[in-house]
């Protein structure tokens, strides 16, 4: 069997795509149906509403190998008006499980910042769960460059 | 590894009733699982999984951390002071090991 250029270079493109496809799969990002369902575990099936929750992250994050995030959320952590727990989920992340804090009312408020890796640009996502079983979220979205030349 | 180090920023000390900030950092490189060896065979996930802070044995604070926590993990968060007494702070490695640090304060 003999090739024209122009066939053989058709089959050469087709297969350069094939394998890109292949490792577009076998990298497997965590989505944002997999965060969805993170949340409603979380939550315990109940759908975060917003507000109370505030999700402070850059807007451009230089380097993905850390990205400082802070969470807080408005309680008086005491009684009943209570956070028990925030969730930070990343959305495009191979694992989109970033941390979970607890707090308790030795806590006095309820508000952490941290330090996290991004793999790329995407949305980060907090979720509150509140003792009286309502549930808060807020959504950032983080810019990464690689290359950290500020882009 | 390097053994990993804890460093803890607690007030020297606060009011009573003064919701005070503290800081913690230790190193360790926190091996994500995800990175491959020159070979091409996946580094075992290493990372520190739980860290809790107490105050006189009642707890305070404490997280749940995944291997998307950056090395040498860092959290600032609050505590409510209402009588002298100790903090305590414990990191969980994934291979078993504890780390703690101890810092006191005072009410005045």
């Amino acid at each position: 069997m003999k090739f024209t250029r122009r066939q053989a270079l058709g089959l050469t493109a087709g297969a350069a795509a094939l394998g890109f496809t292949g490792l577009g799969s076998s990298l497997a990002f965590a989505n944002a149906e997999d965060t969805e369902k993170r949340i409603m575990e979380f939550t315990g099936g109940k759908k975060p509403e917003s507000g109370k929750i505030t999700l402070t992250a850059p807007e451009i994050a230089e380097n993905g190998n850390t990205v400082p995030i802070s969470v807080s959320v408005e309680s008086a952590m005491s009684g009943d008006d209570l956070v028990e727990s925030v969730m930070i989920l990343a959305e495009g992340n191979p694992n989109p499980a970033v941390a979970t804090f607890h707090f308790t009312e030795l806590s006095g408020e309820a508000s952490a910042t941290t330090r996290m890796r991004l793999a790329k640009t995407q949305n980060v996502v907090a979720v509150a769960k509140m003792k009286d079983g309502s549930a808060y979220s807020d959504t950032r979205q983080v810019k990464v460059t690689i290359g950290g030349c500020g882009g | 590894m390097a053994k990993s180090k804890p460093r803890v920023k607690v007030p020297k000390s606060a009011k009573a009733g003064e919701v005070i900030t503290i800081k913690t950092l230790i190193s360790h490189k926190m091996e994500s699982g995800q990175r491959k060896d020159k070979a091409g065979k996946v580094i075992p996930r290493s990372i520190i999984n739980k860290f809790t802070c107490e105050f006189n044995g009642a707890k305070v604070f404490e997280c749940d951390i995944d291997p998307a926590i950056s090395a040498n993990p860092f959290f600032e968060f609050t505590a409510k002071v209402s009588e002298p007494g100790t903090f305590n702070f414990i990191w969980v490695d994934d291979d078993g090991s504890i780390y703690t640090e101890e810092k006191k304060i005072e009410v005045n």
